[in-house]
């Protein structure tokens, strides 16, 4: 049987410059942190991220590491905009695809199924078409059963991805991703646009046991779409884990005030985020 | 119990814009936003689908602050992706906020500046107003007005305002509708043949010579600007007691 298990260095080993990688959760919600750490201990640049973003966005940005950005927005909730991403794109530091939160669903759907788009209403009328060169309409085959006409719509491409990131509460070995929180976000929409999806997680259990905390449905993301699986208790802070843990808004605090001043970012950059993991989580044990 | 205050002629404008909508998803974002929300749903539209601020659907209307909270009466599962299903399916109503907005009702939350590459300032993004805007009715909440906020041109079209969506066909623009804008000053609407912003009610206190000055475009004003209603006193003892009870409007809104 499939062993899966795999650290977060691992799995950065896996990925390479210029790759494009989701990274999962929303905003301050679920992020896979701990394997965010280990890419800014690594090496690993020029990356196009796709992510509903958080602080992942925020720290890659500052460490220097994305090269394009696909976005609808990044914000840090308790911090409604994210510091470190605003100084990336006001000094012109990374390229921005500017979607609909929406059209990044309509695009990893696509990815997911394999087809090049999906329609949708979604950007029409909207400044999305001034700031995304690629964006483009499709015509409709089918006349209006009312007017005869045939609609015209935007075709999201779809956002095929080399490599997914995302923060599970509970997995098994073979990479089954159990979400007990209240809400999935596009994880497993993630997990299936890639072609290598890596899951950390809160606490790896038993196969037998993924029904002890929470029913069938918690089992979003089957191990078809999985390479690998990462143990990483606490893993998603300072992001919220729920229900295992909140956000840490003292962290996610000092973190923003690190974006005022370049000295402060880098001794906070290489002094707590690239420590490893141990130092990471003995230094902000709560 | 204490006099009707500014904020709660907010309340009560916000709460009159989803007068009439049914058993729809009402999604007020924003303090007073969903203080309104949760007044017309504690009144005149019972029906009315709303969540907890997070995933779940509230069975009844709680305190402002307690979004998220566990002991919450729940009626159903509203993850990100159902609210999707449920915009696109045209079954809602939101009110977002704005940094910009102009005379045709195009919003701005994404960026200030010109180059797109580089914006001055970089604000949220687009988030999900352009599918809010061309599929569900959208309103808009201005806690401070000013000719900054109601201005003559936005900066980035992330909200679709009616000029634009003029310029669609009709099967593109067939579900595009700005309610209405909110404001700290007077509540605003579209209701004119052009669709350009008209001073729908002033709120008490408030000229409609003030409401100019802190529009940096020409309103439609009418001969006889009304004023806003204040709440009646079921509403202002549900405002105190049950939906504001820490104050918190007046925090957004000070007197």
């Amino acid at each position: 049987m499939l062993d899966k298990m795999m650290t977060e260095d691992e799995v950065v080993a896996r990925l390479e410059d210029g790759m494009t990688i989701g990274i999962g959760g929303w905003a301050a919600r679920r992020k896979p942190m701990s394997i965010v750490r280990a890419i800014l201990r690594s090496d690993l640049r020029d990356l196009t991220v796709v992510s509903y973003g958080g602080p992942d966005v925020g720290m890659l940005c500052a460490a220097g590491r994305i090269r394009k950005l696909v976005f609808a927005f990044v914000s840090l909730d308790a911090v409604p905009l994210e510091p470190h991403f605003r100084a990336a794109r006001q000094s012109g530091a990374i390229e921005a695809d500017e979607l609909d939160e929406g059209m990044v669903l309509l695009g990893l759907q696509a990815a997911a199924w394999r087809v090049p788009f999906l329609p949708t209403r979604v950007g029409l009328g909207s400044d999305l078409f001034a700031v995304n060169d690629g964006l483009r309409t499709v015509t409709s085959p089918y006349p209006d059963p009312q007017t005869g006409e045939h609609e015209e719509l935007v075709a999201m491409p779809a956002l095929t991805l080399d490599a997914a990131l995302i923060h599970t509460n509970r997995a098994d070995a073979r990479g089954n991703a159990q979400i007990l929180g209240p809400d999935v976000y596009f994880d497993d929409l993630m997990a299936a646009a890639a072609t290598d999806t890596y899951v950390s997680c809160e606490q790896v259990v038993a196969t037998e046991a993924l029904l002890d905390e929470g029913p069938i449905q918690t089992l979003r993301i089957p191990r078809l779409n999985v390479t690998g699986v990462v143990e990483a208790p606490n893993g998603a802070h300072p992001t919220s884990c729920q229900p295992d843990y909140e956000a840490d808004d003292t962290f996610i605090g000092a973190y923003v005030a690190t974006a005022k001043d370049a000295d402060l970012w880098a001794s906070f950059l290489a002094d707590r985020l690239q420590a490893d993991e141990a130092t990471y989580q003995a230094g902000v044990a709560r | 119990m204490t006099e009707p205050t500014r904020a709660d002629a907010c309340i009560v404008a916000v709460a009159e814009c989803f007068r009439g909508d049914g058993e729809i998803l009402a999604n007020p974002i924003g303090t007073i936003p969903v203080i309104g929300g949760r007044l017309a749903r504690a009144t005149f539209e019972p029906d009315l689908v709303m969540t907890d601020g997070f995933a779940r659907l509230a069975a009844e209307v709680h305190p402002v602050g307690t979004e998220g909270d566990d002991d919450l009466p729940i009626e159903g599962w509203n993850p990100y992706r159902s609210m999707f299903d449920v915009v696109w399916g045209g079954r809602r109503h939101v009110m977002m906020g704005a940094t910009q907005v102009d005379q045709y009702g195009n919003q701005n939350i994404a960026a200030i500046g010109d180059d797109p590459n580089r914006p001055k300032v970089q604000l949220l993004g687009f988030r999900g107003a352009p599918g809010n805007t061309i599929n569900n009715p959208t309103s808009y909440w201005v806690p401070r007005q000013s000719a900054k906020v109601l201005t003559d041109s936005v900066d980035v079209v992330t909200g679709v305002g009616y000029d634009r969506a003029a310029e669609l066909d009709p099967a593109q623009r067939r579900f595009h509708e700005i309610r209405r804008v909110v404001t700290d000053l007077a509540v605003l609407d579209f209701e004119t043949p052009d669709h350009r912003m008209r001073l729908r009610s002033v709120h008490p206190g408030v000229t409609a010579e003030q409401v100019q000055d802190a529009t940096g475009f020409e309103l439609v004003v009418d001969d006889d600007v009304v004023e806003s209603r204040l709440p009646t006193d079921e509403e202002l003892t549900l405002i105190r007691d049950v939906l504001d009870p820490d104050g918190r409007a007046e925090q957004e809104v000070p007197s």
